[in-house]
């Protein structure tokens, strides 16, 4: 006899009380292998108005691949990579956060993913979270990824991250990338149902 | 621990992401179709936390300041568990909710209802080997929205949990029984069976008040996932 799950609430514009602890923006302890690379990016409404009351839970591997839990057949991540944090948007619907550049994970074919990160995002107005990914310009990977492939061709540009550095500014170091979060109308971004 | 299975939500337990009388909704929800997600290792993972992310006090919200907080104290417990009906050990719930007069210690919140200087209002534990978990906190109090005219929310509590994997993760709200509100309030309403919605009504719950001090409401959290096998908490 199996109960329902209990049923999803909105996380209300005050989560900030509850979840600042847990805010993390900055994943590169001492120690920890792989490329430095920063997240920026805005969340937009179906006005195409910013989203200054988001919270993002980002969830990635390590720089080999592996996920920090017990769950991954390749076993333990590096030491003191957390994987998993927590980023709110700014007054202006904005966010930013400092990472590794993820390795690729295993596909259930046995395959491997395109390095990827996995990205719930929560805001009021949401009664469930919108469940994304993004991915990285130039992998090879990309052509063959698991999920990648579900997605209509014509919007796997949304899940795109775009190097900062060749637009704009020069003094844009080249491990930035930006990447919007579109929640509703043009260039709305891929979410999935899970 | 051992990865989950999942399987899709039975009908009307959820909420859809559309739902007019919660006008938030409107321009929030997408219009795209969604895409079906294969269950990789991403999904099926999730992050584990342990003791040294709880302080000492974070599960008693009475007394996290130097005066004891203002309002009606309540002991909220209950069991964090899978579809299967088996605990979910070492889970992390986190809580936040309204002072006793139903004012958020926030700076988006300054509608006309005074702060408790000794209450802040938000806790965190992780559940035993039973699945249990227990918070000391005040009943809060109902609150005026701008979501329709003379709009109030219900008495909630906020709870986040984290289970097995992130497909787990549940962000949900509990309300107390009998609140007259309940009826009109678009955030609960937006969950189509009704079973399901009484379900976030906890229960008043005469084992757990302590006599003279507290009164004990009941509420138990089933967290999407069947583990293949139980699991044992990790220190």
């Amino acid at each position: 006899m199996t109960t329902p799950p209990t049923s999803s609430q909105t996380v209300g514009p005050f989560f900030h009380l509850g979840m600042v602890y847990l805010e993390k923006d900055n994943f590169v302890a001492e120690g920890v292998a792989g490329e430095r690379i920063t997240i920026r990016g805005k969340v937009l409404d179906g006005d195409g108005q910013p989203v200054p009351d988001a919270v993002l839970e980002i969830w990635q591997a390590d720089s080999t691949g592996r996920y920090p839990s017990e769950f991954s057949p390749r076993n333990s991540a590096s030491p003191r990579f957390l994987g998993f944090g927590r980023i709110e948007t700014d007054d202006h619907g904005e966010f930013r956060f400092t990472t590794i550049k993820p390795g690729r994970a295993p596909a259930p074919d046995g395959s491997l993913q395109a390095p990827h990160i996995v990205v719930t995002l929560f805001s009021r107005g949401l009664l469930k979270p919108l469940r994304t990914r993004l991915y990285f310009p130039d992998e090879p990977g990309n052509v063959d990824d698991a999920v990648l492939r579900q997605v209509p061709p014509a919007r796997r540009s949304t899940l795109m991250a775009t190097r900062a550095g060749k637009r704009g500014a020069q003094d844009v170091p080249e491990n930035v990338f930006d990447w919007n979060i579109v929640m509703q109308g043009d260039g709305e971004t891929v979410f999935f149902d899970y | 621990m051992k990865a989950a299975s999942y399987q899709r939500a039975a009908a009307g337990t959820q909420p859809d992401y559309f739902y007019p009388p919660y006008v938030s909704t409107s321009k929030r929800h997408p219009k795209q179709p969604l895409i079906l997600l294969p269950h990789t290792l991403s999904e099926l993972t999730g992050p584990v936390f342990g003791h040294s992310d709880i302080g000492e006090n974070d599960n008693d919200l009475t007394r996290q300041h130097s005066g004891e907080a203002v309002g009606e104290r309540i002991i909220v417990s209950g069991r964090v568990l899978d579809e299967e009906g088996r605990a979910i050990p070492g889970a992390l719930v986190e809580v936040w909710q309204t002072n006793a007069a139903g004012r958020y210690r926030h700076r988006v919140d300054q509608h006309d209802a005074p702060l408790d200087p000794n209450f802040t209002g938000c806790g965190r534990v992780l559940t035993d080997t039973e699945g249990r978990y227990r918070f000391v906190t005040i009943k809060p109090g109902a609150y005026p929205w701008q979501n329709h005219p003379n709009a109030w929310r219900p008495a909630h509590i906020h709870f986040s949990l984290f289970g097995a994997g992130l497909l787990s993760r549940l962000v949900t709200q509990m309300y107390f029984p009998g609140d007259p509100l309940l009826r009109f309030d678009p955030v609960l309403n937006s969950v189509p069976d009704e079973n399901a919605r009484n379900r976030l009504i906890s229960l008043f719950d005469w084992n757990t008040t302590m006599p003279g001090h507290a009164l004990g409401y009941h509420f138990d959290i089933v967290l999407r996932g069947r583990l293949a096998t139980p699991v044992e908490v990790h220190a």
